[in-house]
């Protein structure tokens, strides 16, 4: 028999009657979600359904426009990050973002992920070399740029490139790292390699990704969440998703019967 | 399936699929009603019959499995979809084994003729046996076109008299070759017939349990019925 609870998980982000206005659009409609800490959580749904507005509340990206606002609960640790005096530069450095474009600084390979380390720590030549290798090979570059660290990020191919903003992303060692749309503008092997690195970094890391690709959210998450129109319709374990989710509103969008 | 795929060409691919089942039941179906027929006539050229059909319900297994790999590969399908090919695949090694056994019963039929036994063999209750079995399968198939909840409960229901039908015929046939030692061998014979016939009533009931894994997403084999009726609720 197939278990339809999910095993109780350390909570690492708990989001509690979340609403999110872009001007006067409603864009999230108190949403309730518990992320657990040291897992994959993926958020899939159709465009335009809030799951990368929910994403960039997580490390208040949205503050970047005066006109959107967020009203509830978003609990880091047990913390409201919605109103937590905190400065958000430090929020963001624990909890990290990889863009769905490739955005590699226009200086070098070890700049691109020296220059956050550098913000945050004071590390001497050699312990910044060792980070840099050290975010370099969790991000499974390190062997296709040791010999060339001193050239420019942009000179990579695009999954290259998409790794390096990982390493980027995990040289400053967040607690979480939130992932909007890896891996759209990759090739299948690419895909494959950031997919395998996905699964790796929730050993240190919470991930939290948002994909189109359902497949993918299949292959390399723990949770899922299905949501629609602003609304969370459903949240579960991955396998319980797509095995024999519960409301026939996720069954449709995940068996391609919706429209 | 009510509910279309955003791909009509998905749609096609499961409804031809579905149809291939069907028809492969259909098939052996004939066969189980070709070799009950071999028996009340006591005809060796019914029962070679049955057995060349064999080759095309083998053959028909493997083309329905070279289709759902395809569809699997090629369209990644999930829940719902994903349980109603998983149950097809299983429904149709099912029926090949429905099959197997009417070839079974086809070949006992021939050695009881060889055997020269007399047509005075008590092979009454095994067509009743044999039509409560293939009525069961055609049940079976046709709830699992309609993925009907309620009828393949009935059919896991109803796989039990078919059992009882065997447990008298086998009391019987114990008393008859009591009774005349030289019926033995073809006795056996009858035993062999009537475990045939049974198993078809036990793949039918399989068949059934697909058809709520299907619906109900839940994995009712070696469940108690009592378990059953609380996971169909």
């Amino acid at each position: 028999m197939l278990s339809t609870t999910a095993a109780p998980e350390k909570t690492k982000i708990s989001v509690k009657d979340l609403n999110f206005y872009y001007g006067k659009f409603h864009a999230l409609k108190g949403i309730n979600l518990e992320i657990p800490e040291k897992k994959v959580t993926a958020f899939i749904g159709p465009s335009g359904c809030g799951k990368s507005t929910l994403l960039r509340i997580f490390n208040r990206m949205f503050e970047l426009y005066p006109e959107q606002r967020a009203q509830g609960q978003v609990l880091l640790d047990g913390e409201n990050l919605l109103t937590s005096k905190e400065d958000v530069a430090l929020l963001r450095a624990k909890v990290g973002m990889v863009f769905q474009k490739p955005t590699p600084f226009p200086m070098s390979i070890y700049d691109n992920i020296a220059f956050g380390v550098k913000l945050f720590e004071s590390l001497n030549a050699s312990d910044m070399d060792e980070r840099v290798e050290w975010a370099l090979r969790k991000s499974a570059l390190w062997s296709e740029v040791k010999d060339k660290l001193h050239q420019s990020g942009s000179s990579l191919s695009g999954g290259q490139q998409q790794r390096l903003c990982i390493a980027r992303g995990i040289a400053i060692k967040p607690e979480v790292l939130l992932l909007d749309e890896p891996c759209s503008a990759l090739d299948p092997i690419s895909t494959a390699k950031v997919e395998e690195l996905i699964v790796e970094l929730k050993s240190d890391y919470t991930v939290v990704i948002v994909t189109h690709n359902m497949q993918q959210a299949a292959r390399c998450s723990d949770y899922t969440a299905y949501m629609y129109l602003g609304d969370l319709m459903e949240f579960g374990s991955t396998e319980q998703m797509f095995f024999k989710p519960t409301r026939k509103e996720t069954e449709d969008y995940i068996t391609g019967r919706f429209g | 399936m009510p509910d279309k795929h955003l791909s009509t060409q998905f749609d096609s691919e499961l409804t031809s699929v579905s149809s291939r089942v069907m028809e492969l039941g259909g098939l052996v179906e004939s066969q189980i009603r070709q070799a009950i027929y071999a028996l009340s006539q006591f005809s060796v050229d019914v029962a070679n019959e049955v057995s060349t059909r064999e080759a095309q319900v083998n053959a028909m297994e493997i083309e329905i499995d070279h289709d759902l790999s395809s569809i699997i590969a090629r369209r990644q399908p999930t829940a719902r979809d994903l349980r109603l090919l998983i149950a097809i695949s299983k429904t149709t090694a099912n029926l090949e084994r429905v099959g197997d056994e009417a070839e079974k019963i086809a070949r006992m039929v021939r050695s009881i003729i060889h055997s020269g036994a007399p047509r005075s063999l008590p092979s009454l209750e095994l067509r009743v046996a044999a039509d409560l079995a293939s009525g069961l399968l055609n049940k079976a198939l046709d709830a699992f076109a309609r993925l009907d909840v309620a009828a393949a409960v009935a059919i896991l229901k109803e796989d039990d008299l078919i059992d009882k039908e065997f447990d008298g015929f086998v009391r019987k046939l114990i008393t008859y070759m009591m009774e005349d030692p030289r019926m033995i061998s073809p006795s056996l014979d009858l035993l062999f017939l009537a475990k045939a016939i049974e198993r078809i009533g036990d793949h039918a009931k399989n068949i059934a349990e697909f058809i709520i894994y299907v619906v109900k997403g839940e994995d009712v084999r070696h469940s108690s019925m009592e378990q059953i009726e609380s996971v169909i609720k």
